[in-house]
């Protein structure tokens, strides 16, 4: 059918990536979305003159030019995009951090694996074994056994430590579950790291975003911005039509959303019960942006990201106050190649944040909260790149409130709930879920969902 | 339509869908994926991209008749006639 009219509720990456897979072949496409500026999780803003991403460490997944068979080169070609549009730049290296051992990694696995052998005598040709394992792992059938990554990693890696600090990025850049990952997941995740690696557009995330926008009005899709879904009108086990914030009323064929599974069941006009506490995610993050005079590498902080943790077991749970600042990720946007002429240094740093001590505060007291987070979690910085505090021009804090307030995430759960729809269903014929609740976390693993969603229940199926 | 036409107009989607498939000497016996690494996303936006542009619809039975340069002629022949 081409006349069918699809909505997209949120124009997060993987409603973009569906809206451009489904426009480009004739489905009439509208994306809602709540915000004014599109994107989602993966956004900007603007603050005293400048644009701050929210969200953008690194693309992971990136491979150079000419190495085919990867999910890169794949969504690009799905999406009918040039490779130039996005203007990469690939990571110098990263850097995982424990206590008294530290392991780098670049775009080419062969440095983390000369720096496991240094450290780790014994462990890596094991390493290397469970490279192999996870690259003959077929991470897309719809239909894969449950797994724990731990248990996996225990089978494969005789020293603790080590699988404690290859699960550290991995978790951070894929993992929606406390305590363990779904070994699927860490397939995916360690692949698009490890074997691919890293990498971020030139002129950050509105890069990205422009590049998609433009694509999906060229492809003939229509975006409305600044308002919301309000409520789907449910009958007969179908979505009949889509209410907005505005008022107005739309018939629609199908609905897509990536707006996570329980924040769009709640929209249901059949719904009357809430989703229990327990299904719904618990991870969220703050994050801190300085801005510097000087490049963070003056201050000794010269690689690409840094994951670290203070104690040799990485616990990855909700913490039990506002901020774990015992663990996190730095990341350094003046640490990839072509970023020299920057014009500022950049530091972002995140952490493990729970939304419940955020919520509640008024608003003086959130101000107050916000300082003083900030300041914590700068010490913690600090010890990576000693001196850079007094050489901060500006910085900004977002929290678990903020990404509930922008992108409705219950909980500012940005891994989206533990349980994962793998295939998108829902139990209503014509609402499917793309992105993070569909299972894959990051740009590039929503912007595959999305493509691969329009395909399996729409583009495959006509 | 003469067949270096279709042959063509195939090539053409193909670059399309994989633009970093090397298309300078494809051979018309041999299986596209055998050759060019497509998967099975590649097939669907062939056939999508048929449909968009030619309005062919190639049901899910016959897509084994895309299979090379040679039988996409023989099978898209008939159906292209009228497309200048
Ligand atoms: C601090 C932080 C750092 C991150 N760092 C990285 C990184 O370095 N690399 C990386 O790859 N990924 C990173 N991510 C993750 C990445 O941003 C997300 O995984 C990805 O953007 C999720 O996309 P999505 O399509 O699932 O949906 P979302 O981005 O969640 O988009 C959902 C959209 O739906 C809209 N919406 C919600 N409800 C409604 C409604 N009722 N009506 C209309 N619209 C609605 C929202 O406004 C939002 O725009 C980071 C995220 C955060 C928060």
């Amino acid at each position: 059918m081409v006349d069918e009219q699809v909505v997209i509720i949120g124009a997060g990456m993987s409603g973009l990536a569906a809206g451009i897979r489904l426009a480009h072949f004739g489905k009439h496409v509208l994306i809602v979305e709540k915000h004014r500026i599109p994107g989602g999780l993966n956004s900007y803003y603007w603050r005293n003159g400048r644009r701050m991403d929210v969200g953008l460490h690194a693309v992971t997944n990136y491979v150079p030019v000419g190495r085919k068979q990867a999910p890169l080169p794949k969504l690009l070609s799905q999406l009918r995009l040039a490779r130039e549009e996005l203007d990469l730049c690939p990571q110098r290296w990263s850097e995982i951090r424990f206590p008294g051992c530290t392991l780098r990694f670049s775009n080419d696995i062969e440095l983390l694996f000369s720096d496991v052998r240094d450290r780790f005598p014994g462990q890596v040709d094991r390493l290397r074994r469970l490279t192999q394992h996870v690259e003959a792992f077929d991470d897309k059938r719809l239909d894969v056994e449950p797994g724990s990554a731990r248990q996996v990693l225990r089978e494969y890696l005789s020293e603790p430590l080590l699988a404690e600090m290859i699960l550290c990025p991995v978790m951070y850049y894929g993992c929606a579950r406390e305590h363990d990952m779904e070994f699927v997941h860490f397939a995916t995740t360690y692949k698009s790291i490890f074997c691919e690696g890293l990498a971020r557009p030139r002129d950050g995330v509105q890069r990205f975003i422009g590049a998609l926008v433009k694509r999906y009005k060229a492809a003939g899709g229509q975006l409305r911005l600044g308002d919301g879904v309000a409520r789907l009108d449910v009958h007969g086990g179908r979505v009949r039509g889509v209410r907005l914030e505005s008022g107005e009323e739309l018939p629609c064929d199908l609905v897509f959303s990536c707006a996570g599974y329980y924040e769009t069941m709640r929209l249901c006009s059949d719904v009357k019960e809430p989703p229990a506490a327990a299904d719904l995610g618990r991870l969220s993050v703050i994050e801190a942006i300085s801005i510097l005079d000087r490049p963070p590498a003056d201050f000794g902080l010269d690689a690409a990201v840094v994951f670290f943790n203070d104690a040799e077991q990485f616990p990855y749970a909700c913490p039990s106050g506002p901020v774990e600042t015992g663990s996190g990720v730095i990341c350094c946007p003046n640490n990839f190649e072509r970023h020299e002429d920057l014009p500022e240094g950049v530091i972002r740093s995140t952490a493990l944040a729970r939304y419940e001590d955020w919520a509640g505060l008024g608003d003086e007291e959130y101000a107050r909260a916000k300082r003083e987070w900030c300041e914590r979690l700068s010490t913690r910085v600090e010890s990576f790149a000693p001196g850079f505090r007094e050489h901060v021009l500006d910085s900004d804090l977002f929290t678990p409130r903020t990404i509930h307030r922008f992108t409705g995430r219950l909980n500012g759960a940005l891994y989206g709930a533990p349980q994962k729809l793998r295939d998108g269903r829902t139990r209503l014929d014509n609402l499917f879920i793309c992105g993070t609740d569909q299972g894959l976390v990051g740009i590039v693993g929503a912007l595959l969902s999305g493509i691969w969603m329009a395909n399996l229940h729409v583009l495959a199926r006509s | 339509m003469g067949e270096q036409r279709i042959r063509q107009i195939v090539l053409d989607i193909i670059s399309l869908v994989a633009p970093d498939a090397d298309l300078s000497n494809v051979r018309d016996e041999v299986p596209l994926r055998e050759q060019l690494e497509l998967d099975s996303m590649d097939f669907l936006d062939i056939v999508m991209e048929l449909r968009k542009r030619y309005r062919i619809e190639v049901p899910k039975e016959d897509y084994p008749k895309l299979a090379s340069l040679a039988s996409c002629v023989a099978y898209l022949g008939p159906q292209l006639q009228g497309h200048a």
